[in-house]
């Protein structure tokens, strides 16, 4: 819900490039509410005499995906994307994995090969948009309100206003959140979950659907293993139970350890 | 909660699909959910009811049709009703299984006047 216009539909959201003064506000409003005033009138008339003789009830065939308007923008943000040669990544979560960390090192590590641009969604504040601006790439914050995930209209509109350079990784940070943005395709070539190893082991089989979409997870944190009963081998086994296909890089934010193995995976899936 | 979301998707679609057919009032709406979709019916039920406030289908029945699910082994090819997204193959044991039905969320028909 938007403060400034006291809008109230649920899928609003705003975007903010740290910066720039004020937000923009995409006014997405569902076609529906254009009929409500209309529909109100019809049933006050009907209210008073309950007289349907003149209506017939009809069946009509509908046959249609709930997200199919997702899906349908989500194709429009891949072929753009493939357009500008854009290699687009989901970045996908719990809260407090360590996404941001990894970008902010990812971009501070790769940005003399590589151009980065960065979607940040979160239900509230600029603050992940501002450590990615402070690292120096081009990077628009979407603030979710209410919702709990991104959706493909938001980044489409995200990317409309990002300055996305041809040959370019785009990293859309989604809201933290293991269960709702796992049903939501964006556009982006892959999905990456990652895990850190103060999680438990059987994430994987708690939260399969985001799990089954990944191709790559990312086990961060790995410097505290020392300290910690996260049993790698156990965690990947139940991963793989879920999806078989998927691959993983363990590393260390902190430590810089195994970070070249993800460092080559963008590599190597840019060139493809 | 992205059961919301959900809602407004099939609030719209039914919505749109009304207009079309030059209906003014939607007295139903068939939902088909796959019993593996990640979708809770009574979450989806109740966002249902409070997405479809002041639109056309402001009083219509909401119908959740349940689909069971059904996966394929790919290793020997067995087909067999998985329990969840993590089953495995009750003939050969393999974890390399597909599910080919039970995912499905769409929305099936509508009764308008």
């Amino acid at each position: 819900m938007c403060e400034s216009c006291g809008c109230s539909d649920n899928n609003d959201y705003f975007m903010t490039i740290p910066g720039r003064e004020g937000h923009t506000h995409p006014h997405v409003h569902n076609d529906h509410d254009h009929d409500h005033h209309h529909d109100h009138t019809h049933h006050s008339v009907h209210d008073h005499d309950h007289d349907h003789h003149n209506t017939v009830t009809r069946r009509i065939e509908v046959e249609k995906d709930a997200l199919y308007k997702n899906d349908l923008v989500a194709e429009r943000n891949r072929g753009f994307f493939e357009a500008k040669k854009t290699l687009a990544i989901n970045l996908v979560s719990s809260p407090g994995s360590g996404k941001t960390s990894l970008l902010e090192k990812t971009i501070s590590e790769l940005k003399n090969d590589i151009n980065f641009a960065v979607i940040e969604g979160d239900q509230q504040t600029t603050r992940d948009a501002d450590r990615i601006n402070a690292a120096g790439v081009p990077v628009i914050q979407v603030n979710t309100g209410n919702g709990c995930h991104l959706d493909a209209e938001m980044v489409n509109a995200a990317a409309k206003s990002l300055d996305i350079s041809e040959n370019s990784v785009l990293m859309i940070e989604n809201v933290g959140n293991l269960v709702c943005p796992a049903l939501f395709d964006l556009g982006e070539k892959y999905r990456v979950v990652i895990v850190s190893t103060t999680e438990g082991e059987d994430k994987p089989v708690k939260y399969p659907y985001m799990f089954q979409t990944s191709a790559l997870c990312i086990i961060n944190k790995t410097d505290l293993l020392p300290y910690l009963d996260f049993d790698i081998e156990k965690f990947k086994d139940f991963a793989q139970q879920v999806n078989h296909h998927i691959e993983f890089i363990e590393l260390s934010v902190k430590s810089g350890d195994g970070f070249d193995n993800w460092a080559q995976w963008i590599k190597s899936r840019l060139t493809q | 909660m992205h059961e919301f979301s959900i809602a407004v998707n099939i609030i719209d679609i039914a919505v749109e699909t009304a207009n079309a057919n030059d209906a003014s009032v939607i007295k139903e709406v068939e939902i088909e959910v796959g019993e593996l979709s990640g979708v809770i019916d009574e979450a989806l039920d109740s966002a249902l009811k409070s997405a479809c406030r002041a639109t056309i289908a402001e009083n219509a029945v909401f119908v959740i049709r349940k689909i069971e699910s059904e996966a394929v082994c790919t290793d020997c090819g067995k087909k067999f009703v998985p329990d969840d997204l993590v089953s495995a193959c009750p003939n050969c044991g393999s974890v390399s299984t597909e599910i080919v039905k039970g995912k499905e969320l769409r929305v099936k028909s509508i009764n308008v006047e």
